[in-house]
Order: structure tokens, then sequence, then C-alpha cells
């Protein structure tokens, strides 16, 4: 049963930490990642829940910077593991070390007379032989790979699983058990379970939908483009050289763009990236001019902007308010 | 066991709502609500929405249903704006009759409301199913708040003169009034989703040349739903591996490392292809409607096919590929409709048409799916046109959208080119298309 009441307790660091929806904001806050109160949320909850996170939204709002701020300010480490097609247990659990593997059985087979020297008939070396232990399968030669690590992590981990939706279907069916029970079954060891369960942040930008099996097991956060109040925050806390009268002109402008018919609408990530650029411009307020020239910070395709540079002149005057 | 009360509920609302909750969910769900509190009105939303919605309608459909549901206190006065459902108000109750004129004196707001809750609890209001249900209903909880009680207060009243009397009339058409609301509410929480899902459920097996005009728009969000499903799971370039046979080039390449000692083994597989499709559609009469929904589906499902080529026929043959890729399938059917005219079928001329301009696209990766009634009104039916289709392509798959019984009767020459074709179906319903569509994508060899 998932619900046992002998289910691992969560990171005793982390215990400590997240005891309110608000100090998760103020945790995250101060390792500077602003959340809106969804996210805090949906962090606690995971905490207090044991459950995964699945976090779906556009390119660039952030999710897997949640991830790190996550670890960040609960001081865990973080474990990231990039999803891809024909990603597979070898490359995500854990492999063997088959190098020394190899190394292993050509001692044991100058050893082995040494070993077996003193015994006279064949029944008697067997008998010895089955006396070690068997060693060739065992967790010394196990190489393990992220999520394994994230399972032995003694003070707890936080597990960033990214862009699981670019893994085959095979693959998510084989995260279940790790994301449901936090343990994983290695067929020759046997079961190896999680002593701290680790934070689990697995991010997709719905290149195609999961399935319901997977997005049962996790809470679903979906992060959209942020409202002004909270861009406006994060520019704060991200380019704190940017003046309060520019990041507001900034923060409105980028605003006003996503509302415009784009192919790919500028991102928390590109409002950082423009708002760097422009204090490196030394500028103090949005000049037409300027917006024109640093544009393509903001937007990634020519169509998009020629679609903003025509409506450019009553953009900025609307966003100088 | 109070605390649970009213989750359970709104989980069957949201159910109805179309979120899809699990027993399982609804644990959790309840847990998280047990982490968070009743306090904070958009943190329990937004708890509610991280453990049950899975996408982003489920979300918008989730926070409108919670909306709807925890919105029980709109008779109570300001100050008390945050519910509560963890000790669900629980007023008198039933045969409260001296209560409810004491209430309607005071104008008791949210001691009302609790009234109400209760009564509409006792008269079974979770029940409801049909809109012609609510006058029943909103009688039946006015009963167990003590109306009847209050009506004769009333009429002693005006017997004795009383302005009091006057007063109290109002107050309780009034309460009539929010009581009818309160009745709509629960109409719409509780009963939506089982109505829709049983209009959807018959629109499924409906033959689709006798759908109502008022019918397609649904149809459409249908097939779009399942096509998006079936694009899902078949967009991806997938393999299959082959059991048991070692690919012993690249298990050599691979346990290279290890000085050729194969480690780790590599099988065989296959590569599955996305399937081609060409598409021949009879547009004339009853066909038409079929049509139309065949190429919905078909384009709606571009993602999980290769290529889709499509033409349309009556008299003859045009291709229709570029206006049905350049808009929206509804106009699209009317102009090819108005190019090709509403003309009687002649499968034989349309055949040869296609044979003279078309056949080069026919290739042993192409499925060709010929959606028709084959009657081409006595003219000859050139099956040898399939036939040699039919040497060319993969496989020819033909849809009738009749009646099996009827196939062959008349000018019907469906069993004239049953033989070249490696699958003959009937197709006339939505769910029959879905089978079709299912098998095209699931067929590998």
């Amino acid at each position: 049963m998932p619900y046992s009441a002998d289910l691992p307790r969560g990171a005793p660091a982390a215990d400590r930490q997240v005891t309110s929806i608000e100090a998760v904001e103020n945790g995250l806050a101060a390792s500077g990642y602003i959340p809106s109160r969804q996210i805090a949320t949906a962090v606690y909850l995971a905490h207090h829940l044991q459950k995964p996170v699945l976090v779906e939204g556009p390119a660039g709002v952030g999710k897997t910077e949640l991830a790190k701020s996550i670890a960040a300010w609960l001081d865990l480490p973080l474990i990231r593991m990039q999803c891809y097609e024909g990603l597979d247990e070898a490359k995500a659990l854990y492999e063997w070390k088959y190098g020394k593997q190899l190394l292993y059985t050509q001692i044991l087979r100058e050893k082995i007379g040494e070993v077996l020297g003193d015994t006279d008939s064949l029944n008697a070396a067997l008998g010895k032989l089955h006396g070690f232990g068997d060693l060739f399968f065992s967790p010394e030669f196990l190489e393990p790979r992220p999520l394994l690590r994230a399972l032995q992590a003694d003070a707890g981990a936080v597990l960033l699983v990214d862009e699981v939706d670019k893994s085959d279907q095979e693959f998510e069916a084989f995260l279940l058990e790790i994301l449901s029970d936090y343990q994983v079954t290695i067929p020759e060891i046997g079961r190896i379970a999680a002593t701290v369960p680790p934070v689990v942040i697995l991010t997709s930008n719905s290149m195609r939908d999961l399935g319901d099996a997977l997005k049962r097991r996790c809470l679903h956060l979906h992060i959209g483009f942020p409202d002004a109040k909270l861009e406006a925050r994060i520019i704060a806390s991200r380019v704190p050289e940017a003046d309060a009268g520019l990041r507001t002109q900034l923060v409105a402008f980028v605003q006003s763009l996503r509302g415009l018919d784009l192919k790919k609408p500028p991102s928390v990530s590109e409002t950082i990236d423009w708002a760097r650029v422009l204090v490196l411009l030394h500028a103090r307020t949005l000049e037409a001019d300027l917006v024109r020239d640093t544009l393509n910070v903001l937007l990634k395709f020519e169509a998009d902007i020629e679609t903003a540079g025509r409506q450019l002149g009553e953009l900025v005057a609307k966003a100088r308010g | 066991m109070s605390t649970i009360e009213p989750l359970r509920r709104f989980f069957e609302a949201a159910r109805g709502s179309g979120v899809r909750i699990s027993p399982a969910e609804s644990i959790d769900a309840v847990r998280a609500v047990e982490a968070v509190g009743y306090a904070d009105r958009a943190v329990l939303r937004d708890a509610l929405g991280l453990v049950l919605a899975k996408t982003a309608e489920e979300k918008a459909a989730l926070a409108a249903c919670f909306d709807l549901y925890f919105r029980r206190d709109d008779l109570a006065a300001p100050e008390a704006a945050a519910p509560d459902p963890a000790a669900p108000p629980r007023g008198e109750g039933a045969g409260a009759g001296a209560g409810l004129g004491r209430l309607l004196r005071e104008g008791d707001g949210p001691a009302l409301a609790a009234a109400m809750e209760a009564a509409g609890e006792a008269a079974g209001l979770p029940n409801i199913r049909f809109f012609t249900q609510r006058n029943l209903y909103a009688r039946r909880v006015l009963d167990h708040m003590g109306l009847r009680a209050v009506e004769q207060e009333i009429a002693a009243l005006e017997d004795a003169g009383d302005a009091e009397a006057a007063r109290l009339e109002a107050a309780v058409t009034r309460l009539r009034g929010q009581v009818r609301d309160f009745v709509e509410r629960n109409l719409l929480l509780f009963a939506r989703g089982e109505t829709e899902e049983f209009r959807e459920e018959l629109l499924k097996s409906t033959r689709l040349s006798n759908l109502d005009r008022r019918d397609y728009a649904r149809m459409q969000v249908l097939v779009r739903a399942i096509a998006k499903k079936l694009a899902a799971r078949y967009a991806r370039p997938r393999t299959r591996r082959l059991r048991g046979q070692l690919d012993i080039r690249r298990t050599m390449r691979r346990n290279m490392g290890w000085g050729g000692i194969p480690f780790i083994t590599t099988w065989k597989q296959k590569r599955i292809e996305k399937p081609r499709v060409i598409v021949l559609c009879d547009v004339s009469g009853s066909v038409a409607a079929m049509a139309q929904f065949l190429l919905m589906f078909l384009y709606a499902l571009n993602e999980a096919l290769a290529d889709i080529r499509s033409f349309a026929f009556a008299g003859s043959l045009i291709e229709v590929s570029e206006i049905l890729e350049a808009e929206p399938i509804e106009t699209a059917i009317a102009k090819i409709l108005g190019i090709i005219g509403f003309g009687s079928s002649n499968y034989g001329n349309s055949l040869a048409d296609f044979e003279d301009g078309w056949m080069g696209i026919v290739d042993r990766r192409a499925t060709v799916l010929i959606l028709g009634d084959a009657r081409g009104n006595r003219t000859d039916p050139r099956v040898e046109i399939v036939a040699r289709i039919a040497t060319r392509a993969k496989r020819v798959i033909w849809l009738n959208p009749e009646y099996r019984a009827a196939w062959g009767t008349g000018d019907s020459d469906m069993f004239r080119y049953a033989p070249h074709c490696q699958m003959v179906r009937g197709c006339s319903t939505l769910r029959d298309l879905e089978r079709v569509v299912t098998d095209l994508l699931e067929m590998t060899r």
C-alpha cells in the first residue's frame, strides 16, 4: 500500500524547513526563485504527501529552475536526469562495471589454484567455492546512475527528471515503481528502497501526452506565464541592477507582447535576458529604437519580430504609461 | 467522517464536469486537504487542482466546479465570507417550521443558508438529474425547511390583520428564489456529467448519415478527442523488437570496450513506419456526411500519419489535399462540393481519372482507403482499375456506409470490387470509424 504508515519520512532537514506554504515561498525566494502561490503549494504538498511533482508549461518559465532552487534552499544535492528518446535502464538506473567484473574473473582464475590448493577431491573444491560469497553480481560492481543515486543519497536529494515527455513510453512505465514507492528492483540483487525519499520533480513540455498512470502518481503543476506583478518581482530578484522604473516598463512591454499572435511568445527567461541586456546598454527608460535593436533577445522567430516590429511604437508608448 | 463527506460530494460533482478522479486520487486529495487545511480558499483550490486535475482543461473545469460547489454561503453576511465545509452547517433541519419563521423574520442569512443546505441533503438533492426535476426538488427543499408551518403562520397573522404578514410573505418569496437558484446550481453540479456522457455515447453509435445538423458541432469535438487520443499513441516512430534475433554487428560494436566479450546484447529490431494514406471519398448524396467525418478524422491524425493525399469524386475525381490543408474542414467540404457539383456518382469514370492522374503515387507503402457505397448508377464499374491499384499498394480498404444487407442489391457493385480489396468494412457510425482508423494505425506489415 502506498499510503502505509511506515512510509519513510522525507529528509529530516527538509522536515524542519517545509513547515508551511509561506515558509516554502520565503525559502525559495531566498534562493532566488520567486514562486507563485500555486507553485509554493505544490512544493509543500509534494513534501507532505511524499509525491513527485510533474511540472508542465511552455519553455523558459522556470520548470528546471524550480528543482534547482529547491535543492539550493533545502541544501540537498541535485541529481539531474535529462530524458531523450532511447534512454534506457542502463543509463538511468544502473549498469554493471563490466571492466571490473572482467578483472575480477581474471584474478579469480589466477587465485583459484591457491584457494583450492589444499582440497583433494572435486566435491571438497566445490564446497569451498560455494563458501565464498557471490561477488560477481554484488553492489560493489554496480555503477549507480541518476535514479539509483537519488535513492541511495543518505540525506535525501532532489531528483530532476527533465523533459520526461521526450523519453519512450517503456521508460515512462519503468519510472512508475520509483515514483510511487521510491524503490527499484534489480534482478540480481533484489529491491533497493530509498532510506530518505528524494524530492522528485518531473518536467514536460507537452511534446506528447504522458500516460495516465504516470500523471496519477504525480501532483500536476502547470506553470504558465507569470502576471505582471510576479514577473516584476522575478526581475527584481534576478536582475537587481535594473531600477524600478525600467523594470515596470520592460515587464509591461513583455506582457503586452504576449498578447500578440506570436509563434513563440517570450517567456520569463527571455525577459530576464532582455533586462540584463538593457542594463548593459545603460538604458534608463524604454526607447523605441533601443527596443527594436534588442528585440531579437525576446523573440526567436523572424516572423514574430516582424509582427511585433509593426506595432512597436504603440507597444512602447503603452509600456511607458 | 464529516470532514470527508463534503469532499466526496465535491469529487462526484467534479467527475460530472469532466475531471477524471480515481479512488487513489481522491485519497490523495483528502490527504492534501488535511495538509493545507480549509482556512484559505485559494490554497484549497490550488491544492485540489494539483492533486486531481491532470491537464490544463481539467484544471479549468475543476476550478469552475470548485467555485460552484463551495459557493454555498451566498445568503451569508459578507463577514462570514470563508466557507467552512469542515463543519457543514446544520440547521434545525426538517420540520423546523417555527425556526424558519424566526429566521425569516430576523433575516439571518448564514443560518438560512445552513438550513437550506441541510434541507437539500434531506431532500436528496444530489440525485437530481434532469432539468425538469427542478420544481419538484425546489418544493421538496422548501418542505424540508418547514415552509408549511410558515404559510400557516402567515395565514394566521393575516386573519389577525397583522402587518407582519406582508413582511413575512415577502421574505418567503425571496427564499423561494434562493432555493430555486440553489437547486439549479446542484443540477449543474451533479447532472451535467451523466447527461453529457449519455449523449456522447448515443452520438458515437448514431448513423452519421442520420445525424442532426445541430449535433455536428458536438460531433466534431468528439472526433477531435478520439483522433487526439489515437495520435498520441501512434505519433512517434516505433520499433518492435524481434525476439531472439541477435544483432551481431551492433553487439560487437557495443562490447568493444571489454575486448569483445558480449556483456550487453543488442537484438534486431524492426522500425514500424507511419502509414501513408491515400483516400478516395465519394462525396455524392448520402455518403457525403460520412466522407466529411472520415476526412476530419484523418486530418486530425496528421501527426500519426506520414502523408495523406485525398481525392473526392462524384461524377469525376479531383485531388482535394490542398483545399483540406488550407481550410477548416467544414468550409473545405462545402468548397469541394461546389467544384465537383452534386452530380450522381460514376465510379468507373472516377477510378479512370485517378489512374490517369495519380497512379504514380500509389506505392508499396501506401494504404488506399476508398469510401463509397459502390453505387455507380449502372455505369461501368471498371473493377480492373481497383485490381491494378491493389497490386501496387500495400493494401486497399473499402469502407461502405450502407448496411451489409444492402450490398450487391440494385446498382451496388460492392461485391464486384470486394475481391480486390484486402478489407471491406461496413462503416456508418463514429464507432466504426474509430475502429477502422485504429486498424489502419495498428497494422504493421
